[in-house]
Protein backbone atom coordinates (compact mmCIF):
# COMPACT_ATOMS: atom_id res chain seq x y z
CA UNK A 1 0.00 0.00 0.00
CA UNK A 2 1.31 3.67 -0.74
CA UNK A 3 1.44 5.57 2.22
CA UNK A 4 1.04 9.40 2.61
CA UNK A 5 3.05 9.74 5.61
CA UNK A 6 5.05 7.30 6.17
CA UNK A 7 5.70 6.67 10.04
CA UNK A 8 9.20 6.77 11.47
CA UNK A 9 10.66 3.13 11.43
CA UNK A 10 11.16 0.94 14.33
CA UNK A 11 13.93 2.19 17.02
CA UNK A 12 14.76 2.61 20.01
CA UNK A 13 14.74 5.46 22.22
CA UNK A 14 17.47 5.84 24.86
CA UNK A 15 17.76 8.25 27.38
CA UNK A 16 21.26 7.69 29.17
CA UNK A 17 21.70 9.29 32.55
CA UNK A 18 24.95 10.34 32.31
CA UNK A 19 27.65 11.88 29.85
CA UNK A 20 29.69 8.67 30.39
CA UNK A 21 26.82 6.16 30.19
CA UNK A 22 25.95 8.22 26.72
CA UNK A 23 29.28 7.69 25.10
CA UNK A 24 29.75 3.95 26.43
CA UNK A 25 26.26 3.27 24.60
CA UNK A 26 27.37 4.83 21.75
CA UNK A 27 30.78 3.55 21.33
CA UNK A 28 29.45 -0.10 21.89
CA UNK A 29 26.77 0.29 19.31
CA UNK A 30 28.45 2.65 17.03
CA UNK A 31 27.09 1.07 13.70
CA UNK A 32 23.51 1.13 15.06
CA UNK A 33 23.27 4.38 17.54
CA UNK A 34 22.73 7.43 16.94
CA UNK A 35 22.62 10.85 18.51
CA UNK A 36 19.45 12.99 18.64
CA UNK A 37 18.23 16.30 20.16
CA UNK A 38 15.82 18.51 17.93
CA UNK A 39 15.28 15.22 15.82
CA UNK A 40 14.67 17.94 13.44
CA UNK A 41 17.45 16.50 10.56
CA UNK A 42 17.30 13.01 11.77
CA UNK A 43 13.10 12.43 11.76
CA UNK A 44 13.33 13.92 8.40
CA UNK A 45 16.62 11.42 7.39
CA UNK A 46 14.53 8.13 8.97
CA UNK A 47 11.40 8.52 7.75
CA UNK A 48 12.62 8.76 4.25
CA UNK A 49 14.65 5.79 4.72
CA UNK A 50 17.62 6.85 4.48
CA UNK A 51 18.83 6.18 8.39
CA UNK A 52 18.07 3.11 9.89
CA UNK A 53 19.71 3.55 13.54
CA UNK A 54 17.92 0.70 16.14
CA UNK A 55 18.83 2.98 18.75
CA UNK A 56 17.76 6.54 19.34
CA UNK A 57 19.86 8.32 21.92
CA UNK A 58 18.34 11.56 23.54
CA UNK A 59 21.38 13.29 25.61
CA UNK A 60 19.72 16.64 26.01
CA UNK A 61 18.69 15.66 29.34
CA UNK A 62 22.34 15.64 30.42
CA UNK A 63 24.11 17.97 32.64
CA UNK A 64 25.03 21.37 31.32
CA UNK A 65 23.07 20.88 27.54
CA UNK A 66 20.90 23.42 27.95
CA UNK A 67 22.31 26.68 29.50
CA UNK A 68 23.89 29.71 27.48
CA UNK A 69 26.57 31.50 29.20
CA UNK A 70 28.59 34.71 28.31
CA UNK A 71 31.85 35.34 29.80
CA UNK A 72 33.76 38.74 29.41
CA UNK A 73 36.97 37.08 29.60
CA UNK A 74 36.49 33.49 27.66
CA UNK A 75 33.76 34.37 25.01
CA UNK A 76 30.29 32.57 24.48
CA UNK A 77 29.65 28.82 25.83
CA UNK A 78 25.87 27.63 24.14
CA UNK A 79 25.06 23.91 25.59
CA UNK A 80 24.39 21.19 22.73
CA UNK A 81 20.70 21.63 23.14
CA UNK A 82 20.11 25.05 24.00
CA UNK A 83 17.56 25.93 20.26
CA UNK A 84 17.88 28.37 18.04
CA UNK A 85 14.92 30.61 19.53
CA UNK A 86 16.70 30.81 22.49
CA UNK A 87 19.81 32.22 20.89
CA UNK A 88 17.89 34.57 17.95
CA UNK A 89 16.46 35.73 21.18
CA UNK A 90 19.30 35.79 23.98
CA UNK A 91 19.87 39.46 25.03
CA UNK A 92 23.68 38.71 25.37
CA UNK A 93 24.12 36.94 22.03
CA UNK A 94 22.29 39.73 20.05
CA UNK A 95 24.80 42.18 22.37
CA UNK A 96 27.86 40.43 21.65
CA UNK A 97 27.02 37.65 18.48
CA UNK A 98 24.49 39.63 16.40
CA UNK A 99 26.01 37.60 13.81
CA UNK A 100 24.98 34.16 15.32
CA UNK A 101 21.78 35.34 16.41
CA UNK A 102 20.72 36.72 13.05
CA UNK A 103 22.18 33.08 11.23
CA UNK A 104 19.77 31.20 13.88
CA UNK A 105 16.49 32.99 12.87
CA UNK A 106 17.47 32.48 9.56
CA UNK A 107 16.83 28.74 10.11
CA UNK A 108 13.00 27.49 9.25
CA UNK A 109 10.25 28.38 10.72
CA UNK A 110 9.45 29.27 14.44
CA UNK A 111 8.33 25.66 15.08
CA UNK A 112 11.47 24.02 13.88
CA UNK A 113 13.76 26.65 15.67
CA UNK A 114 12.18 25.20 18.73
CA UNK A 115 14.07 22.15 18.14
CA UNK A 116 17.15 22.56 16.65
CA UNK A 117 20.29 23.14 18.04
CA UNK A 118 23.29 25.35 16.86
CA UNK A 119 25.46 21.57 17.64
CA UNK A 120 23.30 20.14 16.06
CA UNK A 121 23.10 22.11 12.64
CA UNK A 122 27.44 21.86 13.42
CA UNK A 123 27.19 17.95 13.63
CA UNK A 124 24.91 17.55 11.04
CA UNK A 125 27.52 18.85 9.12
CA UNK A 126 25.35 19.60 5.78
CA UNK A 127 27.33 22.29 3.41
CA UNK A 128 24.61 24.36 3.80
CA UNK A 129 23.94 24.86 7.73
CA UNK A 130 23.24 28.23 8.10
CA UNK A 131 24.92 28.53 11.72
CA UNK A 132 27.64 27.18 10.46
CA UNK A 133 29.32 30.35 9.00
CA UNK A 134 29.32 32.07 12.09
CA UNK A 135 30.57 29.31 14.34
CA UNK A 136 33.77 29.54 11.79
CA UNK A 137 34.31 33.32 11.51
CA UNK A 138 34.11 33.44 15.28
CA UNK A 139 36.85 30.82 15.68
CA UNK A 140 34.38 28.37 17.41
CA UNK A 141 35.07 25.25 18.98
CA UNK A 142 33.23 22.36 20.21
CA UNK A 143 33.62 20.26 23.83
CA UNK A 144 33.12 17.15 23.09
CA UNK A 145 32.66 14.16 25.35
CA UNK A 146 33.77 10.86 24.04
CA UNK A 147 34.67 7.57 25.86
CA UNK A 148 38.31 8.97 26.69
CA UNK A 149 36.55 11.79 28.37
CA UNK A 150 36.51 15.61 27.59
CA UNK A 151 38.31 17.05 24.53
CA UNK A 152 37.72 20.27 22.39
CA UNK A 153 37.25 20.26 18.56
CA UNK A 154 38.09 23.19 16.75
CA UNK A 155 36.04 24.35 13.78
CA UNK A 156 38.76 24.61 11.72
CA UNK A 157 39.29 21.12 9.56
CA UNK A 158 36.01 19.60 11.65
CA UNK A 159 34.26 19.23 8.52
CA UNK A 160 35.55 16.20 6.01
CA UNK A 161 32.45 16.23 3.61
CA UNK A 162 28.88 16.00 3.50
CA UNK A 163 27.47 14.88 7.27
CA UNK A 164 31.07 13.47 7.84
CA UNK A 165 33.38 15.49 10.43
CA UNK A 166 35.93 14.72 12.93
CA UNK A 167 33.95 13.49 15.61
CA UNK A 168 34.22 9.11 16.61
CA UNK A 169 31.96 6.14 17.76
CA UNK A 170 31.10 7.71 21.64
CA UNK A 171 31.10 11.27 21.12
CA UNK A 172 28.85 13.73 22.29
CA UNK A 173 29.05 17.17 21.54
CA UNK A 174 28.03 18.98 24.99
CA UNK A 175 28.67 22.39 24.12
CA UNK A 176 29.41 24.97 21.36
CA UNK A 177 32.37 27.81 22.61
CA UNK A 178 32.47 30.88 20.74
CA UNK A 179 35.39 33.31 21.67
CA UNK A 180 35.19 36.80 22.82
CA UNK A 181 34.88 38.87 19.10
CA UNK A 182 37.32 40.90 17.96
CA UNK A 183 37.10 44.41 18.92
CA UNK A 184 34.97 46.44 16.88
CA UNK A 185 33.86 43.82 14.46
CA UNK A 186 30.44 43.45 12.70
CA UNK A 187 29.26 41.05 10.83
CA UNK A 188 26.52 39.62 8.03
CA UNK A 189 25.06 36.72 6.87
CA UNK A 190 23.15 36.89 3.68
CA UNK A 191 21.38 33.81 3.20
CA UNK A 192 19.96 33.31 -0.95
CA UNK A 193 16.94 31.05 -0.31
CA UNK A 194 14.12 30.40 -3.37
CA UNK A 195 11.76 32.50 -0.53
CA UNK A 196 12.31 34.30 2.46
CA UNK A 197 11.51 32.02 4.74
CA UNK A 198 12.12 28.91 6.04
CA UNK A 199 14.35 27.33 2.64
CA UNK A 200 17.66 25.77 3.07
CA UNK A 201 20.30 27.90 1.69
CA UNK A 202 20.61 28.04 -2.15
CA UNK A 203 23.92 29.74 -0.82
CA UNK A 204 24.84 31.30 2.51
CA UNK A 205 27.73 34.50 2.77
CA UNK A 206 28.82 35.01 6.17
CA UNK A 207 31.61 37.57 6.64
CA UNK A 208 33.25 39.35 9.68
CA UNK A 209 35.26 42.01 9.56
CA UNK A 210 37.14 44.40 11.96
CA UNK A 211 39.87 46.88 11.95
CA UNK A 212 43.61 45.09 12.72
CA UNK A 213 46.74 47.25 12.84
CA UNK A 214 48.68 44.14 11.90
CA UNK A 215 47.27 44.00 8.19
CA UNK A 216 48.41 46.06 5.40
CA UNK A 217 45.16 47.09 4.78
CA UNK A 218 44.73 47.96 8.01
CA UNK A 219 41.29 45.34 8.33
CA UNK A 220 41.38 41.66 8.43
CA UNK A 221 38.14 39.91 7.39
CA UNK A 222 36.84 36.42 7.91
CA UNK A 223 34.44 34.81 5.17
CA UNK A 224 32.75 31.35 5.19
CA UNK A 225 30.47 30.19 2.04
CA UNK A 226 27.53 27.50 2.61
CA UNK A 227 26.10 26.04 0.03
CA UNK A 228 29.09 26.05 -2.29
CA UNK A 229 31.66 22.90 -1.70
CA UNK A 230 31.32 19.46 0.15
CA UNK A 231 31.93 21.58 3.20
CA UNK A 232 31.44 24.77 4.74
CA UNK A 233 34.29 26.51 2.70
CA UNK A 234 36.85 29.39 3.75
CA UNK A 235 37.70 31.56 0.71
CA UNK A 236 41.38 32.17 2.18
CA UNK A 237 42.49 33.84 -1.01
CA UNK A 238 39.09 36.73 -0.91
CA UNK A 239 40.72 37.02 3.00
CA UNK A 240 43.67 37.64 1.76
CA UNK A 241 43.22 40.48 -0.19
CA UNK A 242 41.22 41.89 2.35
CA UNK A 243 43.70 41.91 4.57
CA UNK A 244 46.69 43.23 1.99
CA UNK A 245 45.37 45.85 -0.10
CA UNK A 246 44.17 49.09 0.63
CA UNK A 247 40.47 48.10 0.91
CA UNK A 248 38.25 50.43 -2.22
CA UNK A 249 35.27 48.93 -4.13
CA UNK A 250 37.38 47.25 -6.69
CA UNK A 251 39.28 45.45 -4.39
CA UNK A 252 36.00 44.19 -2.65
CA UNK A 253 35.47 43.13 -5.92
CA UNK A 254 38.55 41.71 -6.37
CA UNK A 255 37.99 39.71 -3.32
CA UNK A 256 33.93 38.76 -4.02
CA UNK A 257 35.70 37.36 -7.49
CA UNK A 258 38.52 35.56 -5.39
CA UNK A 259 35.16 33.77 -3.34
CA UNK A 260 33.85 32.79 -6.80
CA UNK A 261 36.67 30.98 -7.93
CA UNK A 262 37.27 29.22 -4.75
CA UNK A 263 33.57 27.57 -5.05
CA UNK A 264 32.68 24.58 -5.77
CA UNK A 265 29.18 24.03 -6.07
CA UNK A 266 27.10 21.17 -7.89
CA UNK A 267 23.63 21.24 -9.67
CA UNK A 268 20.61 20.48 -7.94
CA UNK A 269 16.85 21.07 -7.14
CA UNK A 270 17.66 24.68 -5.09
CA UNK A 271 19.87 26.27 -8.20
CA UNK A 272 22.51 25.24 -10.72
CA UNK A 273 26.29 25.47 -10.30
CA UNK A 274 26.86 28.14 -12.49
CA UNK A 275 23.87 30.16 -10.53
CA UNK A 276 25.73 29.54 -7.20
CA UNK A 277 29.04 30.83 -8.33
CA UNK A 278 27.66 34.02 -9.85
CA UNK A 279 25.73 34.93 -6.90
CA UNK A 280 28.65 33.71 -4.32
CA UNK A 281 30.19 36.58 -6.30
CA UNK A 282 27.40 38.95 -5.75
CA UNK A 283 26.74 38.28 -1.85
CA UNK A 284 30.15 38.01 -0.95
CA UNK A 285 30.44 41.62 -2.73
CA UNK A 286 27.70 42.53 -0.68
CA UNK A 287 28.22 41.20 2.40
CA UNK A 288 31.67 42.44 2.79
CA UNK A 289 30.67 45.84 1.39
CA UNK A 290 28.20 46.16 4.03
CA UNK A 291 30.51 44.78 6.49
CA UNK A 292 33.25 47.40 5.87
CA UNK A 293 30.91 50.51 5.71
CA UNK A 294 30.10 49.74 9.53
CA UNK A 295 33.64 49.27 10.75
CA UNK A 296 35.30 52.51 9.05
CA UNK B 1 10.76 -2.29 20.14
CA UNK B 2 10.81 -0.62 23.54
CA UNK B 3 7.67 0.80 24.97
CA UNK B 4 7.67 3.70 27.41
CA UNK B 5 5.24 4.70 29.80
CA UNK B 6 4.75 8.37 29.87
CA UNK B 7 2.80 10.96 32.38
CA UNK B 8 2.09 13.93 30.01
CA UNK B 9 -0.49 17.06 30.98
CA UNK B 10 -2.67 17.73 27.62
CA UNK B 11 -4.79 20.99 27.69
CA UNK B 12 -4.39 20.95 32.23
CA UNK B 13 -5.71 17.18 32.47
CA UNK B 14 -2.40 14.58 33.09
CA UNK B 15 -2.57 11.05 31.44
CA UNK B 16 -0.20 8.35 31.55
CA UNK B 17 0.14 6.71 28.23
CA UNK B 18 2.14 3.49 26.96
CA UNK B 19 3.67 4.97 23.37
CA UNK B 20 6.41 3.47 20.95
CA UNK B 21 9.50 4.60 20.99
CA UNK B 22 8.64 5.34 17.46
CA UNK B 23 5.68 7.10 18.11
CA UNK B 24 5.23 10.43 17.26
CA UNK B 25 3.83 13.29 19.84
CA UNK B 26 1.49 14.06 16.98
CA UNK B 27 0.39 10.58 16.24
CA UNK B 28 -0.01 9.81 20.14
CA UNK B 29 -2.30 12.80 20.17
CA UNK B 30 -4.54 12.08 17.17
CA UNK B 31 -4.66 8.28 16.95
CA UNK B 32 -4.25 7.29 21.16
CA UNK B 33 -5.78 10.35 22.92
CA UNK B 34 -8.52 10.91 19.85
CA UNK B 35 -7.69 14.80 20.16
CA UNK B 36 -7.90 15.01 16.01
CA UNK B 37 -8.01 19.16 16.07
CA UNK B 38 -4.35 18.52 15.34
CA UNK B 39 -3.56 18.22 12.21
CA UNK B 40 -1.13 15.68 9.76
CA UNK B 41 -0.06 17.51 6.61
CA UNK B 42 3.33 17.10 5.97
CA UNK B 43 5.36 15.03 8.38
CA UNK B 44 8.07 16.60 7.44
CA UNK B 45 8.39 19.73 9.90
CA UNK B 46 7.49 22.32 6.76
CA UNK B 47 3.51 23.39 6.92
CA UNK B 48 2.87 23.67 10.92
CA UNK B 49 -0.36 21.78 10.72
CA UNK B 50 0.34 19.75 13.68
CA UNK B 51 1.58 22.61 15.77
CA UNK B 52 1.59 22.26 19.48
CA UNK B 53 2.34 24.47 22.65
CA UNK B 54 5.44 22.21 24.40
CA UNK B 55 5.73 24.03 27.65
CA UNK B 56 4.42 26.82 26.18
CA UNK B 57 6.59 26.88 22.89
CA UNK B 58 5.16 26.28 19.64
CA UNK B 59 6.70 23.07 17.85
CA UNK B 60 5.73 20.94 15.15
CA UNK B 61 4.08 17.75 16.70
CA UNK B 62 5.48 15.77 13.86
CA UNK B 63 8.95 16.35 14.57
CA UNK B 64 8.34 15.03 18.61
CA UNK B 65 8.39 12.08 19.68
CA UNK B 66 5.69 10.95 22.30
CA UNK B 67 8.11 9.77 24.91
CA UNK B 68 10.00 13.24 24.93
CA UNK B 69 6.57 14.35 26.27
CA UNK B 70 7.12 12.53 29.44
CA UNK B 71 6.93 15.46 32.20
CA UNK B 72 5.82 17.79 29.34
CA UNK B 73 3.21 20.20 29.44
CA UNK B 74 1.05 20.19 26.04
CA UNK B 75 -1.55 22.10 24.34
CA UNK B 76 -3.36 21.40 21.57
CA UNK B 77 -6.33 23.66 19.75
CA UNK B 78 -8.93 21.87 21.92
CA UNK B 79 -7.43 23.50 24.61
CA UNK B 80 -7.67 26.92 23.63
CA UNK B 81 -10.75 27.68 24.75
CA UNK B 82 -11.82 27.62 28.11
CA UNK B 83 -15.30 27.32 30.37
CA UNK B 84 -17.07 27.31 26.90
CA UNK B 85 -15.21 31.02 26.23
CA UNK B 86 -13.09 30.38 22.82
CA UNK B 87 -9.58 31.72 23.22
CA UNK B 88 -10.08 35.72 21.22
CA UNK B 89 -7.71 34.09 18.68
CA UNK B 90 -11.00 31.88 17.73
CA UNK B 91 -12.94 34.90 17.84
CA UNK B 92 -11.20 37.00 15.79
CA UNK B 93 -10.77 34.01 13.36
CA UNK B 94 -14.24 33.57 13.04
CA UNK B 95 -15.46 37.39 13.14
CA UNK B 96 -12.58 38.12 10.43
CA UNK B 97 -13.46 35.48 8.15
CA UNK B 98 -10.05 34.14 8.14
CA UNK B 99 -10.85 30.43 8.30
CA UNK B 100 -11.61 28.70 4.37
CA UNK B 101 -10.87 25.25 4.70
CA UNK B 102 -9.91 24.89 8.08
CA UNK B 103 -6.87 22.71 7.66
CA UNK B 104 -4.54 25.07 8.75
CA UNK B 105 -6.25 26.71 11.08
CA UNK B 106 -5.25 25.02 14.28
CA UNK B 107 -1.78 25.12 13.69
CA UNK B 108 -2.55 28.83 12.93
CA UNK B 109 -3.97 29.56 15.56
CA UNK B 110 -1.38 27.48 18.32
CA UNK B 111 1.37 29.30 16.03
CA UNK B 112 -0.69 32.83 16.72
CA UNK B 113 -1.52 32.00 20.86
CA UNK B 114 2.41 31.17 21.49
CA UNK B 115 3.77 34.68 19.43
CA UNK B 116 0.93 36.49 21.82
CA UNK B 117 2.28 34.48 24.93
CA UNK B 118 5.54 36.29 24.46
CA UNK B 119 5.22 39.01 22.68
CA UNK B 120 1.78 40.55 23.75
CA UNK B 121 1.96 43.68 21.15
CA UNK B 122 3.32 41.94 17.99
CA UNK B 123 4.63 44.42 14.69
CA UNK B 124 3.41 43.11 11.84
CA UNK B 125 6.33 41.50 10.68
CA UNK B 126 6.79 39.80 14.21
CA UNK B 127 3.23 38.30 13.16
CA UNK B 128 4.36 37.19 9.54
CA UNK B 129 7.59 35.72 11.59
CA UNK B 130 5.97 33.69 14.04
CA UNK B 131 3.48 32.24 11.47
CA UNK B 132 5.91 31.52 8.27
CA UNK B 133 6.12 28.01 9.66
CA UNK B 134 2.17 27.58 8.82
CA UNK B 135 1.61 27.36 5.68
CA UNK B 136 -2.57 28.32 4.01
CA UNK B 137 -2.96 26.59 0.91
CA UNK B 138 -6.32 28.50 0.13
CA UNK B 139 -3.78 31.58 0.81
CA UNK B 140 -5.76 33.48 3.39
CA UNK B 141 -3.12 34.81 4.85
CA UNK B 142 -3.99 38.27 4.97
CA UNK B 143 -7.37 37.98 7.07
CA UNK B 144 -5.52 35.74 9.16
CA UNK B 145 -2.69 37.66 10.06
CA UNK B 146 -5.63 40.55 10.68
CA UNK B 147 -7.60 38.70 13.17
CA UNK B 148 -4.11 38.12 15.49
CA UNK B 149 -3.25 41.98 15.03
CA UNK B 150 -7.27 42.42 16.32
CA UNK B 151 -6.40 39.84 18.69
CA UNK B 152 -3.33 41.56 19.92
CA UNK B 153 -5.05 44.84 20.41
CA UNK B 154 -8.28 43.31 22.58
CA UNK B 155 -5.95 41.79 24.62
CA UNK B 156 -4.32 45.03 25.22
CA UNK B 157 -7.73 46.69 25.97
CA UNK B 158 -9.17 43.69 28.30
CA UNK B 159 -6.43 43.07 30.73
CA UNK B 160 -6.65 39.96 32.59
Amino acid sequence: MLTAHPGLPEFDYIKPKTLAEASAFLAEHSKDARIFVGGTDVFVRMRDGFWKEKYLVDVKGLEGMKSVSFDPRAGLTIGAAVNMNQIAESAEVKAHYPLLAEAAHSVASFQLRSRATIAGNICNASPAGDTIGAGMVFGGSLSVHGVGGFRREPLDGFFLGPGRTQLQAGDVVTAVHLPLPPKGAAGKYIKLGRNNIGDLAIIGVTALGWRDGETPSGYRFRIALASVAPVPLVPVAAEKILAEKPITDAVIAEAANAAMEAATPIDDVRGSARYRKLMVRNLTKQAVAEVWGRIQ
Amino acid sequence: MAYHRITTTINGATDVVDVPSNMTLLQMLRDKLALTGTKNGCAAGECGACTVLFNGEAVNSCMVLAVEADGADIVTVEGLAHDSQLDPLQELFVSEGAVQCGFCIPGMLISARALLDRRPNPADHDIRDALSGNLCRCTGYVRIIKAVKEAAKRGHAEPA
